[in-house]
């Protein structure tokens, strides 16, 4: 089986067709994924922002990251919850979407640099330099998950 | 001159007309309004999330007002601009958007808590300013900051869909909510 036909499988399934047969599901699941997006932005801000230097000074990076680990993993969590059901039914037309493979390998990139790489680091206790790449390559990567994601709508 | 007219006006300009037919800018400046709620959005919601006394507990409500709104406001200007343009690009369908409209009640009512935020209620802040949850007052602008701003953004969202516009069949109290003018829906 190609991973076409995965695809197209996928877009058949119970959840893919419950939504597309809909006219109020995606938009509301959209639209919940979308005030995903808002605590998932500020979860990263806080951190990264601290690690500009800026933001909530009288607290260390890691006490930070400490502070919004459950707003970080809630917000991610509500993202995948909204997103693979909206993934399911346009299966296909993702397959053939290029914003939606940026967004998917981007998206892989960013729990694994935030998870395994950001805040070891920070948890390391690297210098200022260090901390301000670090912060940067947050955003970079996320700003591109989410402008992937965006655009998947207008392909 | 009424609205309709104004925005029937806008829409004959030269700049409305190229930004609505562009390929590129359109989507590229609605990009930049969905990826700014990540500045906007959600700065507000971490400083609502200290007034509701859910996080950031050990950290000063004046801190987080002082280090963090600053940056909400560069997040309300990026909003507003690619808001503008974008409404610059369909003004009269735009205006006669339900959901835009219901936006617009929202944010009126977002800006009138933020307003009374810093006028009334933070004017006792000194003696809750380091409180892990702070008085009921704030943490009731909290709530309404979070609820009104989810409802912008869900709001803003809906403007994309088509169901209650002018053009297709609607009840009259869609007709009369959205501003249509019935005689121009039924040519």
């Amino acid at each position: 089986m190609s991973l076409l036909d995965f695809f197209e499988s996928l877009e058949q399934s119970g959840i893919g067709l419950l939504i597309r047969e809909s006219l109020w599901l995606f938009p509301a699941v959209e639209a919940v994924h979308l005030l995903g997006l808002s605590v998932l932005g500020g979860s990263l801000l806080m951190v990264d922002l601290r690690l500009f230097g800026v933001g909530i000074r009288s607290r260390t990076p890691e006490q930070l990251v400490r502070t919004v680990r459950p707003w970080l993993v809630g917000s991610i969590l509500i993202m995948i919850a909204t997103g693979v059901p909206l993934f399911l039914s346009e299966a296909v037309k993702c397959y053939y979407s290029y914003s939606f493979w940026v967004k998917m390998s981007a998206l892989g990139a960013g729990l694994l640099y935030t998870f395994l790489i950001k805040h070891p680091v920070i948890r390391s206790g690297a210098g200022a330099g260090v901390q301000a790449v670090i912060g940067v390559l947050s955003l970079a990567i996320w700003l591109t998950v989410a402008g992937a994601g965006r655009w998947i709508g207008f392909s | 001159m009424t609205l309709l007219s104004f925005c029937q006006w806008l829409a004959e300009t030269e700049w409305s007309i190229a930004l609505h037919e562009s390929f590129y800018m359109y989507p590229l400046i609605e990009s930049t309004h969905v990826l700014a709620l990540f500045l906007f959005a959600g700065t507000i919601v971490m400083v609502d999330l200290r007034l509701l006394g859910f996080a950031f507990r050990d950290v000063p409500v004046s801190e987080i007002n002082a280090r963090i709104l600053p940056w909400t406001v560069a997040g309300a200007f990026v909003m507003v601009l690619t808001g503008v343009l974008l409404f610059y690009a369909i003004p009269v369908r735009t205006y006669q958007s339900l959901w835009f409209r219901f936006k617009v009640v929202f944010l009126l009512v977002a800006a009138f808590n933020v307003w009374r935020f810093h006028r009334r209620v933070q004017k006792s802040r000194v003696s809750w300013d380091s409180d892990e949850r702070p008085p009921r007052s704030a943490r009731v602008s909290g709530a309404v900051s979070l609820s009104m701003w989810a409802g912008v953004i869900v709001f803003g969202r809906m403007i994309a869909y088509n169901w209650f516009d002018c053009d297709r069949p609607q009840s009259d109290f869609v007709y009369w909510l959205s501003g249509c003018i019935v005689e121009l829906a039924d040519a």
